[in-house]
């Protein structure tokens, strides 16, 4: 039974079960709504939800679980020494896969019948010819153990989804039998279905936590395999990032951690001030008109992908700095300081530049919720409106604020494409803001792009460095959010 | 003009007044919220604004110090002068007039501060203190005039929002009484105090009204009649009755300040 055909039979079981727990609550009440525990609709969706809920997901998980099972039961089948030198069997496995779906497309074409697909032996006829027909492009001659995986991969494949439309259906059945046949007058399908709406809420709370929680662990894994090939010590305490691939590689995140940290303070030093600045103006003094459109042009900038800033530090800021601290007598300050476009000032004001509508708008809301009988009190005692803001509202808002900037300050840490584009690629401890300087973030890309081998441990060295942002950025948002919050208690 | 014939007919023991306000009308954008209103404020007297709720009292007393220009679909005409000076004039700087003309709120609300900086934050503001023993004497001896020093004396330096409600209340006419304005406005000072408390304060305004011009927005009718010496009576938005608390409440001329006062209206 194909895919669609089952969700649209479940679909009208749903549509079904609501009609039929409806009319069975009203007739167990003789028609009288006021004798029901629970209004009819209640009836009727606690139906739909004990039909639905189960064989849905009963469906998913078959469908996670079918090609795993499958796979490994294909998998025995094919004899060892199949499985090339330096290759392994996930490849051949591909191989498998590749030719099952060219041969359920042969047939869905009518290319070949499905008599032909389940019996055809590679040695009698020339399936690459025949797949090549409908578009299958296979990389070598098929080989007939993998046909014969292959047939069988097809076959567990087809009866495996039979079985799950029996399955789910004969649930879906079951369930909608089930809770008819309990629908009267004294069932409380309120208090089913307020349940059930709970349980979804927990479930889609769970699939964000539990993500996080994958994340993390798969990070932790093959940071534990670094750390077994490369000496903690130097990670945590070397001062030299010099990956190379002879094997005695340093890699020490120090050099990369102190880059991201100047350049996020460059970046905070460009933002704060200008956003908060902003937002008091805005919240503060600006009237209803300016605000109604200033604020949506604040926030069109926090739309802009960082790819573009990224650029305008290329093509536009780089140059400028060079043009004032640097081409000797030819630019602007006379002097020589700086030698290319890149450098930790480039990247640091390019990202200021992003983060300004971050800072603003967050504290702007922050600064509007502060509650106008503060400023009444203030200005009624004779206050000035900067008076007012610097001594009643700012430190009123100020633990907001923090939080605010905290949270920009994580976005600096993790932030890559301004980096890559703006700061260049050299790690190294220098205070000088016009030297290229190189973040965390970058040599996590350029230590897992390219040609690598998943085994060494410069590329490796890329998940301990993940795994130490994601401390350093959590623990920011961590004391953020906690801010944050004791800031909200205040008014409550 | 009524009304003004019988304010020249009780034009008691004052002879100028500290404000007057001629023709004033109050709008909320379209909503007209205070008509016509004339009220002539005396120097050390307390005035006693009473009626029913949403009858304007609150909007006519924040018209008296301009508070009404932080709404805004706000908008005051007329004419309203503090000792003959138009308060509305595009000379006259709210700010200024505010430090003269002090108000304590309907609703308690300390700034997020402790305690001695609410209370410090006006004579801070207006440079009243001359060093920080003096801004402490201030602060001490507002702090006694409403009523809250022996409660918080220990406590100076604790969160003003972390004190009751009452508390909170009696803070801020201390807060406003440590500006040491020429008259105050006070919102229904009293609302969440217990009679000791209520006690106090009053003794506070009769104290005030030795140097300034109090005026009071107050629901309950012993407490106007207790501390007030003329008294107005709003209702929906029009002057009703003004006049010598006495009078209004022992012989009204209207027959609705009548019928308020005896509780039947309100
Ligand atoms: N900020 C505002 N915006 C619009 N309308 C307002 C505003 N403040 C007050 N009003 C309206 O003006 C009228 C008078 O309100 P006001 O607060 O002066 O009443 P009040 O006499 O002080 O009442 P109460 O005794 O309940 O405090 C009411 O009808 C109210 O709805
Ligand atoms: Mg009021």
């Amino acid at each position: 039974m194909p895919f669609h055909w089952l969700i649209l039979i479940l679909i009208a079981l749903g549509a079904a079960g609501y009609l039929a727990g409806r009319k069975r609550a009203l007739a167990s009440a003789d028609g009288d709504v006021r004798q029901l525990h629970s209004l009819p609709a209640y009836y009727g969706w606690n139906v739909v939800i004990s039909t639905l809920v189960p064989a849905l997901g009963a469906l998913v998980l078959w469908l996670v679980l079918q090609p795993l099972l499958i796979e490994n039961r294909v998998s025995n089948l094919l004899p060892q020494e199949l499985i090339p030198e330096g290759s392994s069997a996930g490849l051949v496995m591909s191989d498998v896969r590749r030719l099952a779906t060219g041969l359920d497309k042969a047939v869905a074409e009518n290319v070949l019948t499905a008599q032909q697909a389940n019996s055809m032996r590679p040695e009698l006829s020339d399936i690459r010819a025949r797949l090549g027909e409908v578009g299958v492009a296979l990389g070598s001659d098929v080989r007939p153990e993998v046909m014969r995986a292959a047939q069988a991969y097809r076959r567990a494949t087809a009866s495996g989804t039979r079985l799950m439309g029996f399955c789910v259906l004969g649930l879906a059945i079951i369930g909608l039998v089930l809770s008819v046949s309990r629908t009267s007058r004294d069932f409380w399908a309120r208090n089913a279905v307020e349940r059930a709406v709970m349980a979804l809420l927990i479930a889609a709370a769970s699939i964000a936590i539990l993500t996080t929680l994958g994340i993390v662990l798969s990070m932790l894994f093959e940071t534990r395999n670094f750390f077994s090939l490369h000496s903690w010590t130097d990670f945590f305490f070397g001062t030299t990032w010099a990956p190379n691939f002879r094997g005695d590689s340093e890699l020490s995140i120090l050099p990369l951690l102190w880059g991201t940290l100047y350049i996020s303070f460059i970046a905070l030093a460009v933002a704060v001030p200008i956003g908060l600045f902003a937002a008091i103006y805005l919240s503060e003094y600006a009237g209803k008109a300016t605000r109604s459109f200033a604020k949506p042009l604040l926030e069109i900038l926090a739309g802009i992908p960082t790819i573009v800033y990224g650029l305008f530090a290329l093509l536009t800021v780089g140059p400028m700095l060079v043009n004032f601290f640097g081409r000797g007598s030819d630019g602007v300050l006379g002097v020589d300081w700086m030698a290319g476009a890149t450098s930790v000032l480039t990247a640091g004001v390019v990202m200021g530049i992003m983060l300004i509508p971050f800072v603003s708008s967050l504290s702007d809301d922050i600064i509007s919720a502060v509650p106008q009988s503060l400023r009444d009190g203030s200005f009624g005692l004779g206050a000035t409106r900067s008076e007012t803001i610097r001594q009643v509202v700012l430190p009123a808002a100020l633990p907001g604020i923090v939080g605010a900037i905290l949270l920009a300050a994580s976005r600096a840490i993790g932030e890559t494409m301004i980096v890559v584009m703006g700061a260049g690629a050299i790690a190294k401890f220098s205070l000088n803001p016009l030297e290229s300087m190189t973040t965390i973030t970058t040599r996590i890309v350029s230590q897992l792009t390219g040609d690598t081998d998943f085994a060494s441990p410069e590329t490796l060295v890329a998940f301990a460095l993940g795994l130490t942002l994601f401390v350093l950025t959590l623990g920011l948002n961590i004391l953020a959010l906690y801010i944050v919050r004791r800031y909200r208690e205040q008014y409550e | 003009m009524n009304d003004m014939s019988r304010l020249a007919g009780s034009a008691i023991d004052v002879e100028t007044p500290k404000i007057l306000a001629r023709n004033v009308n109050v709008f909320y954008g379209d909503t007209h919220a205070i008509r016509d209103v004339n009220v002539d404020i005396a120097n050390n007297t307390v005035t006693a604004f009473i009626g029913p709720s949403g009858c304007g009292k609150s909007t006519f007393l924040r018209c008296l110090n301009r508070m009404n220009d932080t709404i805004d679909s706000c908008r005051v005409t007329g004419s309203m002068r503090l000792d003959g000076e138009d308060i509305y004039d595009k000379r006259v700087d709210p700010v200024q007039l505010r430090a003269k003309v002090g108000m304590v709120f309907q609703k308690p609300n300390p700034f997020p501060k402790s305690i001695f900086d609410n209370v410090a934050y006006g004579p801070k503001i207006h440079g009243l203190a001359r060093s920080k023993s003096d801004l402490e004497e201030i602060v001490e001896r507002a702090l006694r005039r409403g009523a809250l020093w022996d409660e918080v004396k220990d406590r100076l330096h604790a969160p003003g929002t972390g004190l009751s409600g009452g508390q909170q209340q009696r803070l801020c006419i201390a807060r406003a009484v440590a500006t040491e304005p020429e008259v105050l406005l006070m919102d229904e000072p009293c609302s969440a105090l217990d009679p000791i408390a209520t006690a106090q304060v009053e003794e506070l305004i009769d104290e005030l009204r030795r140097n300034f011009s109090v005026v009071i927005v107050t629901h309950s009718m012993q407490q106007a009649a207790r501390v007030s010496q003329n008294t107005a009576f709003f209702h929906l938005g029009q002057l009703v009755e003004f006049g010598e608390t006495g009078q209004i409440f022992t012989n009204p001329e209207d027959p609705r300040t009548e019928s308020y006062i005896t509780g039947r209206i309100g």
